[in-house]
């Protein structure tokens, strides 16, 4: 089985994918021959033909509008944003339109929709490269969250995601591309979407994350001491969220800490905590503790590093929470 | 080294049917034949009737907020004509109520949406529509999409999507042109130019002499016509349809019309503009130059008028009896078309009409296993 990076995972399903069904195009800036700034689609336009691997004009409202008349008019359209920071224009597109159309003509135009979208920070991006808005996206009724981290995830949630009748914005979190290989198999294979992973098992204390943070959070984890036994929860999708996962986790352990790269206020963080409390009451040993970005604009590059929740800070969360 | 003129272009005003009925034979060539304007007459005779009474509905308190029509029925009638049902897309916004309804979609969904139920907008099998879109100027994206798809797919239809000359000035509406431009897709983007966007008048809303030359931006064939003359609106919309399905790319129409209503019915019109200008383009209502055409071929009189005005009135007290006898909405409703399966926590939120959280973790605080409806 070959190793692959996220990057080379999730051009392997889109190939997979383009070559199984020839209803699916991808459409995005520079996603042509040049394979997108990331080199996601590398390779896709000469294999499968430019006018399936098409390189759009600069409009990321245009991209996901045109997408949802792919969509609406029988097409499988997996659209690229080049950067989070760019979703801004599209907003509307995705919130007004592709959110609403199966709810607003109850169920007789869907908009079987992936917007895939590189997000977060701490690749030394220029500014507005580096935002996570993902709890902007799940507050918004009508479409499907999901952020996996690892290769193997990234392919079986993206074939869900192009298969899936209704939109999925898939986010890709660009820090971790080409930080590792995983095998993965060369075959077909899904993941459902709305399931996360238990990554590590343990018995006093849980912790939820996704995205880059993940590595962030073992890398704490590997940094307390050795009776410290931590439960680590990949949510992988976002929305619909796994509280079952959650919960049957924190109602072992009685402590939940909740990582992100996003803003704390009216974060996801504050909704995990929320669903925590509601599922697991009784359960807890101590309140629910959020380590997650500020409240500040995200900084440009030299000080991303100190907005970012790294292992001393989540480290740092978790000592305090296992000491209420 | 060479400054020269190394662009230039025109637009081209095309009017058939003059607001006293006469029409230029020779331009009417191609256009639409004793049997279609009759045909279109009586639609727009029925759609007006429709519009009244809507707006009596509103007034009644039978209805919500609800935007007239009327004086752009042309532009409609048309239009639509010209494009092939059950073949073609139509991606509406709010004004051209008419051109939906001869693609099919039943006048009672109209008003069902008005009356602030999303069964309104429910697109009937065979029937290739989007719903009637009301945030300004952004639903034309997805004409061009569905006219890219067409092109990949090698059909033979198009897409004609409306919007009004307010909707010009929105940024979408240039990444539609744009778009369908590059991708030459199908697309016939037809302005409703009614001269006002709620009180803001086209002069206000641009310095541009006329809405059509926003398309020569993008190497489009571009076209002001009368838009209350159904001959001139009918040709430059066939030949647009002509052009997109024999892979000529995508076409521009500003149909010159005037919005006799106001905006909405929570609008004032008069607060903002002339009596003397709303009357002035009563005279040039589609209605009253198609009916002085029609006389004057000896197609209409008085007698048919009479008959037509009896057909309305019982084809609009049905569709009214439609729409208000239509069974009250389950609350389900809302949840269940959210997505194609229903995620389990929304569900839940179905299930017990509730989001609070006590009762949703029963076994914790020894409630009732099965949350209580409220």
């Amino acid at each position: 089985m070959a190793k692959l990076t996220l990057v080379q995972a999730i051009n392997q399903a889109l190939d997979h994918e383009m070559t199984r069904d020839e209803r699916v195009v991808i459409l995005g800036e520079d996603v042509g021959p040049n394979g997108g700034v990331f080199r996601v689609t590398d390779g896709l336009a000469a294999k499968h033909g430019n006018h399936r691997v098409q390189n759009t004009p600069l409009d990321e409202s245009g991209i996901i509008g045109a997408a949802i008349g792919l969509a609406v008019a029988g097409m499988r359209p997996i659209a690229e944003l080049q950067f989070e920071g760019f979703m801004g224009p599209a907003y509307d597109q995705i919130v007004n339109h592709a959110a609403r159309y199966r709810n607003r003509t109850r169920g007789t135009i869907t908009v079987p929709l992936t917007i895939r979208v590189p997000v977060g920070g701490g690749i030394h991006a220029p500014e507005l490269h580096s935002d996570s808005p993902e709890a902007i996206y799940t507050h918004s009724p009508g479409l499907k969250v999901v952020m996996p981290c690892t290769p193997y995830d990234a392919k079986g949630l993206l074939l869900s995601a192009i298969r899936d009748p209704d939109p999925v914005i898939f986010f890709e979190p660009k820090r971790v591309y080409r930080s590792f290989r995983e095998e993965v198999p060369e075959e077909d294979y899904t993941i459902p979407i709305g399931e996360a992973k238990v990554i590590s098992d343990g018995d006093d204390l849980t912790v939820v994350t996704w995205g880059a943070s993940v590595f962030e959070c073992l890398e704490a984890i590997d940094n307390l001491p050795d009776d410290v036994s931590i439960e680590l929860i990949d949510l992988r999708t976002i929305d619909p969220i796994d509280i079952d996962c959650i919960a049957q986790s924190v109602q072992k352990t009685g402590r939940c800490v909740v990582v992100h790269e996003a803003p704390r206020t009216a974060g996801l963080g504050a909704e995990i905590s929320a669903l925590v409390q509601e599922h697991c009451f009784l359960h807890l040993e101590a309140p629910v503790q959020r380590v997650t970005g500020f409240d500040t604009v995200m900084p440009y590059y030299k000080l991303e590093l100190e907005y970012l929740p790294d292992a001393e800070r989540i480290g740092k969360g978790i000592a305090e929470c296992l000491a209420y | 080294m060479p400054r020269e003129t190394i662009y230039e272009a025109k637009i081209e005003y095309l009017q058939i049917l003059d607001e006293d009925g006469n029409l230029d034979k020779k331009l009417a060539k191609g256009s639409l034949s004793d049997e279609q304007v009759l045909e279109l007459y009586e639609q727009m005779w029925i759609y007006r009737q429709f519009d009244e009474i809507a707006f009596k509905l509103q007034r009644s308190g039978r209805m919500g907020t609800y935007p007239q029509n009327k004086g752009q029925e042309a532009n409609a009638a048309g239009s639509a004509l010209a494009m092939v049902r059950g073949t073609d897309w139509v991606v509406p916004s709010y004004r051209e109520n008419l051109a939906m309804h001869m693609h099919g979609m039943p006048y009672h969904h109209i008003l069902m949406h008005w009356m602030g139920d999303e069964r309104g907008n429910m697109i009937p099998d065979g029937v290739k529509m989007l719903p009637l879109s009301v945030p300004i100027g952004t639903h034309m994206l997805h004409a061009a999409g569905i006219g890219w798809a067409m092109k990949i797919r090698g059909e033979e239809a198009a897409a004609i999507t409306y919007f009004g000359d307010g909707a010009t000035s929105e940024g979408d509406f240039h990444g539609a042109m744009n778009f369908a431009s590059v991708m030459q897709a199908p697309v016939i983007f037809f302005c409703q130019n009614n001269h006002w966007a709620i009180s803001v008048p086209t002069d206000q809303q641009m310095n541009s002499q006329t809405v059509a030359q926003k398309a020569l931006a993008y190497d489009m064939p571009t076209i002001r016509v009368d838009g209350n003359d159904i001959f001139a609106v009918y040709l430059a919309v066939k030949e647009a349809r002509e052009r997109a399905v024999s892979g000529g790319g995508p076409s521009f129409i500003e149909g010159l019309t005037y919005r006799l209503g106001d905006h909405t019915t929570a609008d004032d019109a008069r607060r903002y503009r002339d009596a003397d200008e709303v009357e002035a383009w009563a005279e040039k209502d589609p209605l009253i130059r198609t009916r002085k055409y029609l006389v004057s071929k000896d197609l209409w009189d008085d007698e048919k008028q009479e008959l037509l005005g009896e057909r309305a009135t019982k084809i609009v007290g049905e569709i009214v009896k439609a729409a208000e006898g239509v069974r009250e909405p389950a609350t389900a409703e809302f949840f269940d078309s959210m997505f194609a399966e229903l995620p389990r926590d929304l569900a839940e939120q179905r299930d017990s009409m509730r989001t609070s959280s006590i009762g949703i973790n029963p076994g914790q605080v020894g409630l009732s296993a099965q949350p209580e409806r409220v």
